[in-house]
């Protein structure tokens, strides 16, 4: 595929992103904030995201299967999970989240594990939705192409 | 590089992400930026020792027991905290005679009247919702600059009518914090504070 080509991809994928929810306008402010003395900047924002949320859902999982679930501790998670979802503009991730703390308040064990597997599916979708972004830009950028905003 | 264009801001919160973004949109308006993860942390980078913690007004504010090693111009902090939260990091630090008149910004991811009030009330400049953008940064610097000139002057004003975002609720529960955390002890001596510049 030639350069043209690949930047064009990007920018239809990219906007079917934000068509579908899956970013919203706060993932362009972090793009806004690259540049080329922070070249790496989304990435490393988006690298921190999957780390930190992975450690969540991992968290997340252990205190929904105890025997008496501290629903404090479960919504402490997600609190930060909902956080760190609408600072890199994961929209749908974002959604559950609120979804999931409306359950904890009503200590509804059902509610509580079924959106867990909701986040969770919705965290795997944005993360290999943007991992497919981010290859795409470098396969651009190895080509000697500039990334188009 | 002029020094007084440089102003330097302490910037607290308990999430990385948060403190990575945090960092960049400080650093992409030109000020210093230490980012550290504790309200905690936050006061020893200040050089706040235990003994500033109580409300002493005994103390002269005439020669300051600062044991700052560097000058910080405003502190930006999240509400939400595990521990100190950023309301009760507020209160210290209005409460200390040596870094009372450091401007302080809140940041909360949720929307809460009486929150914004109080936090406004107990001396905060300013109420930022998160995500905080840009924009939402050039409300700083007038603070910064303020306080420079302020130090020249009478400390004591305080300024209400400057507040923006007002809810029209009058809430008198100055003590009625959330965590219940107003005794926090400050251990002087703490070390490796994970402080990004």
């Amino acid at each position: 595929m030639d350069l043209v080509q690949l930047q064009r991809q990007l920018v239809d994928y990219k906007t079917s992103l934000y068509n579908e929810g899956f970013l919203d306008e706060q993932f362009t402010q972090l793009q806004e904030l690259q540049d080329e003395n922070n070249p790496d900047f989304v990435v490393e924002v988006v690298s921190l995201f999957f780390e930190d949320s992975e450690r969540l859902l991992n968290e997340l999982t252990k205190a929904l299967e105890q025997q008496s679930v501290d629903f404090k501790r479960v919504d402490a998670h997600v609190h930060q999970l909902k956080g760190s979802s609408s600072s890199i503009g994961a929209q749908r991730v974002q959604k559950v989240c609120i979804a999931f703390r409306n359950y904890c308040e009503e200590q509804n064990i059902e509610g509580c594990v079924k959106c867990l597997q909701q986040v969770r599916h919705e965290y795997s979708l944005v993360k290999t939705k943007l991992e497919s972004m981010f290859q795409l830009q470098q396969q651009i950028l190895s080509a000697g192409g500039s990334i188009p905003m | 590089m002029a020094a007084d264009s440089e102003f330097h801001v302490l910037a607290v919160d308990d999430s990385i992400i948060d403190r990575k973004l945090i960092e960049r949109l400080l650093k992409t308006s030109s000020f210093q930026v230490t980012t550290v993860d504790s309200g905690s942390k936050a006061l020893e980078f200040l050089g706040l020792h235990e003994d500033d913690g109580i409300i002493n007004t005994n103390t002269p504010s005439v020669s300051p027991n600062n044991h700052q090693e560097v000058e910080v111009n405003l502190v930006i902090t999240d509400y939400c905290m595990p521990g100190m939260t950023g309301y009760d990091l507020l209160k210290k630090i209005k409460e200390s005679s040596s870094l009372k008149n450091i401007p302080v910004v809140i940041m909360s991811s949720e929307n809460v009247p009486s929150r914004i009030s109080r936090c406004l009330e107990e001396g905060a400049e300013e109420f930022l919702l998160k995500p905080v953008r840009l924009s939402d940064l050039n409300k700083l610097r007038p603070h910064m600059l303020k306080t420079k000139i302020k130090d020249h002057q009478e400390p004591e004003k305080q300024d209400k009518e400057e507040k923006q975002q007002q809810p029209q609720s009058n809430n008198n529960n100055r003590k009625a914090m959330e965590e219940g955390i107003s005794t926090e002890k400050i251990r002087p001596r703490l070390n490796g504070i994970t402080a990004m510049v």
